[in-house]
C-alpha cells in the first residue's frame, strides 16, 4: 500500500495542533533529521572556511600560492621535487608543485576559494537569468513565450562544455579570468532553471489564491512578488543547490583543459592537467587537487540531495516528521491533503533536475 | 497512427527551425562581436593584406542579416573562396575556411568526427547497460544493504569529475598494473579489434559517470512508480514482488530515461573532449581545445555547429521515442 | 463458516490509532457497507481483509479471517493466492489503480494468469469475456486499449472485470464510485448489484455516500475515529438509527427530494442555544448539525418544511423586485486553437436577482466551472458579456467574487489566513492597520473563527475552516455576487452542512446574490431559489428549483434525478428497476438501428454487385 495512501488515512486522528513554523525553520528541521545532509553540510562550512581564511592560513604556514621556489625543484630531473614525498616538511606542509616550486598547500586553499567562488557565482549568474526569463516566459503573452521557450530549449540542449569553450575563445584575454569563466558558465547553463521556473509558475498561477489575489484586486506585479515569487523558492533552491556541484565540475574541468583558470591564479581542475607525468615523483600532486574535488562535489551533492528531501512536500512522510500535515484538525471534517506548500512538480521536472548540466 | 506520423513530422520541423535559431545565435554571438572580426576570424599572425581579404570574404561591410545569410548560404549551397592566386571552391555544407591551417573548416571535421563518434556511442551503450541495470537493483532490493552500497558508488561516480576517473583509471589500469596498453585510436575500417581495445579505457571513463547519473534516476522512477495506486492494485491481485518491480516499475521509468538520454548526449560530447584530450585521441573534441587555444575561430564556430546539430537531432529522436514510450503524452 | 470475520482488529501507523478495536463478520453472498466520514479508518479496514497492510510499518492486531485465509498468519504465498483469487479489491480511482502504460486486457490477463496456470492466449480469452460480462461494448477491441483512452466509468468497469476474472468470492470496493459522475455512478452500482445476482459473491462496500450505501448492500456498518458506531440491517440503521452520530451523518445528508431552505427559525434557534454538543469544534460554535439534521428530517417527513419554503419564497420575491445584479448574456468560451478547438461554454444567457440563490449544476465537463470564472472575470469569455447591474464588465470587478473549491489551493500557504483575508481591504486602498485588522476579526468570528485565528496559516485550519476563511476573505470586498465554484465537494457531509448553512445564513443577513455551482443535485436543491442545469456547454434546462426538480423537462434532467442514490432502499429498488427499463429499451433501440443499418449495408452491398 503507497505511503500516501496511508498518510492520507492515518491523518484522520491527529488532532493536536502544531505550533506555526516558519518555513526556514521547517526546513532546517527536515533537514536535520537526515544524517548524511548533516554531515555534508559541515564539511562544506569547513570548505568554505577553509576558502575563506585562505590568507590567515598560508600566513601561518609562511608561505604564498604564487611565488617560485626554483631551489626546491631538480631542473636537472624536469623539474621534480627535491626532498621526500614532494618535498614535504616544515616550511611546505604538503610540499611543492614540480618544476616550479610553489608551495602546494597556499595553492590547494587557494583553489578553494576559486573552486567555491567561481561556482557560486556561476550559480547566482544561472539562477538570475533562468528565473526573469522563466517568469518572463510564464506570464508573457503567447509570442513571448515561444521566443523565450524555444531560446530555452537551444540553451538546454547545447553542451555546456561546448559552448563555454567556444565561448572563452573571442573573449578578449585582458578580462579576470575567475570573473570570466563564472560568468561564462552562468550565461550558457541558465536553461534548466528557466524551464523549472517557467513550469512551476505556470503551475502557480492556476492556482485558486492566486485567482482570489485577482478577484481582489491586486495587479499582476503584487500578485507575482506576494502569491508567485515565494512559490518558486523552493524548486529553485532545489535545483541550485544541486547546480553548485555541477558548476565546480565544470570549472575545473575548463581548467583541466587550459582554457578555464589560468596560473598563477591556482585552480584544482588546473593543477590536474599535468599531474598524471608526476604521479611516481609526487604523487599528492595527483591526489591532493582530486580528493579535494571529489571530497566538495560529493558534500555539495548530498547536501543539494538533502535539501531537496527537505523542501520537497511528497518526501515529508518518507522523514517521518512531525509537519503540518500530521497536525491538520480533523475535527471539521476535511481532505487530508499534503500542505500545498510546492505545487507538485512536474514529473519532467524530476528528470530535470537529475540531469545537471555537465562538463 | 497518422497522428504519431504527424506528430514525428512536426517534431522535425521543429528541430530545423532549432538548428536555424542555433546558427541565428552562435552567428551573432561569434561574429557581431565587437572588435575586429577579421583579424580575429583570420589569426593572430595574419598579415594586413589577409586580414583585409577575410574581410572581403565574410562581406564585413554588408549588415548583419545580409552577412548573416551569406554565411547561411554557404552551408546550405557551398561556396567559393579566393586564396589571392586560386579560387577554391567549398562545397555545402560548407561551413567556412580556416585561415591558419588552410583548410575547411568541414574536412577538418569529417577527419574527426568518426573518433568521436566511436568514442560516444561506445559509452552510451556502456553507460545505460550499467546505469539502467544498476537503478534497477537499487530499486529490487530497496531498504537492503546491497541498494545502500549501490547508491554509495553512485555517489561516488557522480562526485568524480570525469577526467578525475580517467586519470586515476590511466594511471593505474595503464601505468601501475600494466593490464591495458594506453589507449590509442585505431579506425574501425582498419582493425576492428584494435579499435576495441584502444578505446576501452575511454569508453569506461566516459560511462563511469553518465552511468552514475542513469543509476540515480532509474532508482529514483522505479521507486515514484511503486509509490503510484496501480502497484497498490496489482499488489492486491497477488502478483508478484518480482513481476511488479521488473514489469511494472521498470516500465514506468523507461520514459524518464529516454529523456535523460537524450539530455545527456549533449553533456556526453563535452565529456568527450575531457576524455579525448585526456587520453590524446584526435576526435572533434581535442581538435575544438586546440581551435580555442589558437583561437581559430572558424574552426570553433564551425564546431559547435556540427556538435548542435547531432545534440538537436538525438533531441529530436528522443522526443518521438518518448511519445512512444509514454502513450500519456499529448502530441502538439 | 463465515466469509469475512473480523475480531478485535486494531491497526497503529506510527502513534495514529486508524482502527481500534472493530469486529465484523459477513456471511457467504451476503453484502456490507462501511459507513464513515474521513478518516474513520474505513479504507484501513478494507486493506486489512487482504493483508495488504504487511511490511508498511503499521501495526495490526487482532484476527482476520477472509475464506478461510488467517491474513494475519498467512504465508506470503497462500496470501497472494487469496487476493485476486478468493477476494477481489476494487479501488476508488480508476485512473490511477491501473497500469497506464499496458492494455488493459493484459493487466486483466496477468492477474488471472497468478491464479491459474492458464496460457497466455487463454488468460486474453478470459480477459475479454469478463470486460464483455461488465458491459464494455466490443470488448475484444477494447481490450486492446490503454487505460487513458477509457473514459472514467468504462475503467471502473475494467477495474471490476479485473475483480471477477478469477471469480472471487468477496469482492471489497473502496468507494467504486466516488471519482465518477452520478449517471455513471448508477451504471456501476446496477452494474454491481446484477454480478452480485449472478455470482452469489460477497460484497464488502467502502463508502462515505449513506446513498450509494442504502442502493447496494443488506447491513451497513458505520464507523466513526476506527471504532464501530452501529451496525445493522438498512432499514434499521437508515431508517431509525439509534446512535446520535449516525442522526447526525444522516441528518447532514442533502436530499434531492426536499424542497429548499433549512427553517429559519430552528436555525436560529440553534444558534442561540448553542448546544455544545460533539459538533463543536476547537472552541468554536458550529451551527448544531444533530439538532438541525433532525428538525430537518422530521420536516421533510410531516411535510412542515414546505410551507416554511413557501413563506420564504415570498421574501425572495421582494428581493427579486429590487433587480437583476449579475447578468450573463451568450456567454461562449473556446479552449484550444485550430483543430482541436472547442467550446467549453456555447451560448449561456443568465440573470441573478439580489437576495437570490441560483444553482447550476451538471456532471464533469459540462462547462459549470468555466461559466462560473467568467462570471468573475478570471476568464475572458470568447463571445457574449458579462453584466455588472447593467454594466458591461471586463476583467474582474471586487464586487463580484468567488469561493473555490479546493481547500488546499484556495489559501497561500505562506500567509497567515488574516493577510489573506486582509487582501480586498488593501487591494481598495485601506491603510489604517487598525481598522483593517478589525475588520478581518469581524469576519472571522462571523464565519464562525476565532479572531485570534488572524495570525494563522492556512496548515492548522481543517477543510471545512479553510472554506470558512475563503468565504471571509470574499465577504471583504463587500460583494454583492458571491460565486460558489463547488465549495463543499471536498468535504465531508457533516461539514458540507454546516458551510451551506453559513452560506444560507449570510446571504439572508446581507442580501448576497449567491450563484452556486455544483455537481451533487441535492446540495444544489438545497440552497437554490432557481435552478440550471448544464450539459456539454449549454444549458439545457432552467427554472425555478421546484420545477426543474419536481417536474423536469428535459430528458437529460431527468436521467440525472433518476440516477441520484436514494436513502430509502425501497425507493431505491424501484429506481433501479426503472433505469433498468429503459436501458434495455436503449439498447433494443440501438439494436434495432444497428440492425437497420445492417440491412440497408447489405442492401448497397447487393446495389453495388448488380
Amino acid at each position: 500500500m503507497s505511503e500516501a495512501f496511508v498518510a492520507v488515512e492515518a491523518a484522520g486522528t491527529g488532532t493536536q495542533p502544531v505550533p506555526a513554523v516558519s518555513g526556514a525553520r521547517q526546513f532546517w528541521r527536515r533537514l536535520r533529521v537526515q544524517r548524511a545532509a548533516l554531515v555534508a553540510a559541515i564539511v562544506v562550512a569547513l570548505l568554505v572556511l577553509v576558502a575563506l581564511a585562505a590568507p590567515l592560513l598560508t600566513a601561518i604556514e609562511g608561505q604564498d600560492p604564487t611565488t617560485y621556489h626554483p631551489s626546491l625543484v631538480d631542473s636537472a630531473r624536469g623539474g621534480v621535487p627535491l626532498g621526500s614525498f614532494g618535498g614535504i616538511g616544515g616550511d611546505h606542509w604538503l610540499g611543492v608543485e614540480p618544476q616550479t616550486g610553489r608551495d602546494l598547500f597556499a595553492r590547494l586553499v587557494y583553489g578553494a576559494r576559486v573552486s567555491l567562488g567561481v561556482a557560486l557565482a556561476a550559480t547566482a549568474v544561472q539562477v538570475a537569468i533562468g528565473v526573469v526569463v522563466g517568469v518572463a516566459a510564464a506570464l508573457g503573452n503567447r509570442w513571448v513565450d515561444q521566443l523565450l521557450s524555444r531560446i530555452t530549449d537551444i540553451i538546454v540542449a547545447m553542451p555546456l562544455m561546448i559552448m563555454a569553450l567556444a565561448l572563452l575563445a573571442v573573449v578578449p584575454s585582458s578580462f579576470p579570468r575567475p570573473v570570466l569563466v563564472a560568468l561564462i558558465i552562468g550565461f550558457v547553463a541558465w536553461g534548466t532553471i528557466a524551464k523549472i521556473t517557467r513550469a512551476q509558475t505556470l503551475t502557480l498561477k492556476e492556482l485558486d489564491y492566486v485567482a482570489a489575489a485577482r478577484l481582489s484586486g491586486w495587479g499582476t506585479l503584487r500578485i507575482a512578488r506576494r502569491e508567485l515569487l515565494p512559490g518558486l523558492a523552493a524548486p529553485v533552491i532545489t535545483y541550485a543547490a544541486l547546480m553548485v556541484p555541477a558548476n565546480i565540475t565544470i570549472e575545473a574541468a575548463l581548467s583541466f583543459l587550459g582554457v578555464g583558470v589560468k596560473p598563477p591564479t591556482p585552480s584544482w581542475g588546473q593543477m590536474l592537467t599535468s599531474a598524471d607525468v608526476w604521479y611516481q615523483a609526487a604523487p599528492q600532486y595527483l591526489l591532493l587537487p582530486a580528493g579535494a574535488l571529489f571530497l566538495t562535489v560529493l558534500a555539495l551533492t548530498v547536501l543539494g540531495d538533502g535539501v531537496r528531501t527537505a523542501l520537497d512536500p511528497r518526501a515529508v512522510s518518507r522523514l517521518r516528521v512531525g509537519t503540518g500535515r500530521k497536525g491538520e484538525a480533523k475535527a471539521d471534517g476535511g481532505v487530508g491533503t499534503v500542505d500545498a506548500g510546492v505545487a507538485k512538480p512536474a514529473k519532467t521536472v524530476g528528470a530535470g533536475v537529475e540531469k545537471e548540466v555537465r562538463s | 497512427m497518422s497522428g504519431f506520423a504527424g506528430f514525428a513530422l512536426r517534431r522535425a520541423a521543429g528541430a530545423v527551425l532549432t538548428l536555424l535559431a542555433l546558427s541565428v545565435i552562435i552567428y551573432v554571438v561569434f561574429y557581431a562581436t565587437p572588435g575586429n572580426v577579421a583579424q580575429i576570424t583570420c589569426g593572430p599572425r595574419c598579415s594586413p593584406e589577409q586580414v583585409h581579404q577575410v574581410a572581403q570574404q565574410l562581406k564585413l561591410d554588408d549588415p548583419l542579416y545580409l552577412r548573416y545569410w551569406h554565411f547561411l548560404e554557404g552551408i546550405v549551397a557551398g561556396q567559393d573562396y579566393s586564396t589571392g592566386t586560386s579560387v577554391e571552391h567549398c562545397s555545402a555544407p560548407c561551413l567556412g575556411l580556416s585561415y591558419q591551417s588552410d583548410q575547411q573548416v568541414m574536412r577538418i571535421i569529417l577527419t574527426k568526427l568518426p573518433v568521436s563518434l566511436s568514442l560516444v556511442v561506445g559509452a552510451m551503450v556502456l553507460w545505460l547497460l550499467l546505469g539502467v541495470g544498476t537503478g534497477v537493483l537499487s530499486a529490487w532490493r530497496r531498504g537492503r544493504f546491497t541498494e545502500r552500497a549501490l547508491t554509495g558508488v553512485t555517489l561516488a561516480g557522480i562526485a568524480t569529475p570525469v577526467f578525475v576517473i580517467g586519470l586515476v583509471l590511466m594511471i593505474v589500469i595503464c601505468g601501475q598494473l600494466e593490464l591495458l596498453p594506453f589507449p590509442e585510436y585505431v579506425s574501425l575500417s582498419d582493425d576492428p579489434e584494435q579499435w576495441a581495445w584502444g578505446l576501452l579505457l575511454p569508453w569506461f571513463t566516459l560511462a563511469l559517470g553518465e552511468a552514475a547519473y542513469f543509476a540515480r534516476l532509474t532508482r529514483a522512477s522505479m521507486l515514484e512508480t511503486l509509490a503510484e495506486d496501480h502497484i497498490r492494485t496489482f499488489r492486491a491481485y497477488g502478483v508478484s514482488e518480482r513481476s511488479i518491480v521488473g514489469r511494472h516499475a521498470l516500465r514506468g521509468a523507461l520514459a524518464p530515461i529516454i529523456a535523460l538520454n537524450a539530455n545527456d548526449f549533449g553533456s556526453a560530447v563535452g565529456g568527450a573532449v575531457l576524455v579525448e584530450s585526456l587520453f590524446g585521441l584526435p576526435g572533434i573534441g581535442q581538435e575544438l581545445v586546440h581551435a580555442v587555444n589558437v583561437v581559430d575561430l572558424p574552426v570553433v564556430v564551425g564546431m559547435v555547429l556540427v556538435i548542435g546539430f547531432f545534440v538537436v537531432v538525438a533531441n529530436a529522436v528522443a522526443d518521438v521515442l518518448y511519445a512512444v514510450a509514454d502513450r500519456r503524452v499529448v502530441l502538439t | 463458516m463465515s466469509l469475512v470475520q473480523v475480531s478485535d482488529l486494531t491497526v497503529d501507523f506510527g502513534d495514529l490509532r486508524a482502527v481500534d478495536g472493530l469486529s465484523l463478520r459477513l456471511e457467504q453472498g451476503a453484502a456490507l457497507a462501511l459507513v464513515g466520514e474521513s478518516g474513520s479508518g474505513k479504507s484501513t479496514v478494507a486493506s486489512a481483509l487482504l493483508g495488504l497492510h504487511r511490511g508498511t510499518g503499521a501495526r495490526v492486531s487482532g484476527s482476520v479471517e477472509v475464506a478461510g485465509t488467517d491474513v494475519a498468519r498467512a504465508p506470503e504465498d497462500a496470501l497472494r493466492r487469496l487476493r485476486g483469487g478468493k477476494a477481489a479489491m476494487v479501488f476508488q480511482d480508476p485512473l490511477s489503480s491501473l497500469d497506464p502504460y499496458y492494455a488493459i486486457g493484459d493487466q486483466i490477463a496477468e492477474v488471472y494468469r497468478v491464479h491459474t496456470r492458464a496460457s497466455r492466449r487463454a488468460a486474453r480469452a478470459r480477459a475479454v469475456d469478463v470486460l464483455d460480462r461488465v458491459g464494455i461494448a466490443d470488448a475484444r477491441r477494447r481490450s486492446r486499449s490503454r487505460p487513458h483512452e477509457f473514459s472514467g466509468g468504462m475503467r471502473q468497469r475494467a477495474l471490476i472485470a479485473m475483480a471477477l476474472a478469477c471469480e472471487p468470492e468477496l469482492l471489497i470496493a473502496d468507494e467504486p464510485t466516488t471519482a465518477l459522475d452520478v449517471t455513471v455512478q448508477a451504471q456501476i452500482l446496477d452494474l454491481l448489484h446484477t454480478l452480485r445476482e449472478e455470482t452469489g459473491m460477497g460484497l464488502l462496500l467502502v463508502t462515505h455516500d449513506v446513498g450509494v450505501a442504502a442502493e447496494s448492500v443488506d447491513d451497513v456498518l458505520v464507523m466513526r475515529h476506527g471504532r464501530v458506531v452501529e451496525h445493522g440491517s438498512v432499514g434499521a440503521v437508515l431508517g431509525a438509527p439509534s446512535e446520535a452520530y449516525t442522526r447526525e451523518l444522516l441528518g447532514a445528508v442533502p436530499r434531492v427530494d426536499a424542497p429548499r431552505a433549512l427553517p429559519e427559525a430552528s436555525q436560529e434557534a440553534v444558534l442561540e442555544s448553542a448546544v455544545v454538543e460533539e459538533g463543536v469544534v476547537e472552541g468554536h460554535v458550529v451551527e448544531e448539525a444533530v439538532v438541525e439534521g433532525v428538525v430537518h428530517g422530521e420536516a421533510v417527513v410531516e411535510g412542515v418544511v414546505h410551507e416554511e419554503a413557501v413563506v420564504e419564497g415570498v421574501v425572495h420575491e421582494e428581493a427579486i423586485e429590487e433587480g437583476v445584479v449579475l447578468e450573463a448574456v451568450g456567454l461562449r468560451r473556446e479552449f484550444g486553437r485550430g483543430k482541436r478547438a472547442f467550446a467549453a461554454v456555447d451560448g449561456v444567457s443568465l440573470t441573478i436577482r439580489r437576495g437570490e440563490t441560483l444553482g447550476v449544476v451538471g456532471e464533469s465537463g459540462s462547462g459549470k466551472t468555466t461559466l462560473g470564472r467568467m462570471l468573475v472575470g478570471l476568464l475572458e469569455p470568447t463571445a457574449g458579456e458579462v453584466r455588472d447591474i447593467g454594466h458591461a464588465r471586463v476583467g474582474v470587478n471586487p464586487a463580484v467574487q468567488m469561493v473555490f473549491q479546493d481547500p488546499v489551493s484556495s489559501l497561500n500557504p505562506r500567509r497567515s489566513v488574516g493577510e489573506s483575508i486582509a487582501d480586498p481591504l488593501r487591494a481598495r486602498g485601506e491603510r489604517d492597520e487598525g481598522r483593517i485588522r478589525g475588520r478581518v476579526r469581524a469576519l472571522l468570528e462571523r464565519v464562525g473563527l476565532e479572531a485570534a485565528h488572524y495570525d494563522r496559516y492556512p496548515h492548522e485550519f481543517s477543510g471545512g475552516q479553510r472554506q470558512r476563511v475563503g468565504i471571509a476573505r470574499a465577504l471583504a470586498a463587500d460583494p454583492h455576487v458571491i460565486v460558489c465554484d463547488e465549495p463543499v465537494s471536498a468535504l465531508d457531509v457533516t461539514t458540507q452542512a454546516q458551510v451551506v448553512a453559513l452560506l444560507g445564513e449570510l446571504q439572508r443577513e446581507l442580501g448576497l446574490a449567491l450563484v452556486f455551482v455544483a455537481h451533487d443535485l441535492a446540495v444544489v436543491r438545497q440552497v437554490s431559489d432557481r435552478v440550471a442545469v448544464m450539459r456539454r456547454g449549454r444549458l439545457v434546462e432552467s427554472g425555478p428549483a421546484d420545477e426543474v426538480y419536481g417536474n423536469p423537462q428535459d430528458p437529460y434532467t431527468q436521467q440525472l434525478l433518476a440516477a441520484v442514490p436514494a436513502l430509502d432502499p425501497e425507493i431505491a429498488a424501484r429506481r433501479r428497476a426503472a433505469r433498468r427499463r429503459a436501458a434495455a429499451q436503449e439498447s433494443a433501440r440501438h439494436e434495432s438501428a444497428r440492425r437497420d443499418a445492417d440491412l440497408r449495408d447489405a442492401d448497397r452491398r447487393e446495389s453495388a454487385v448488380t
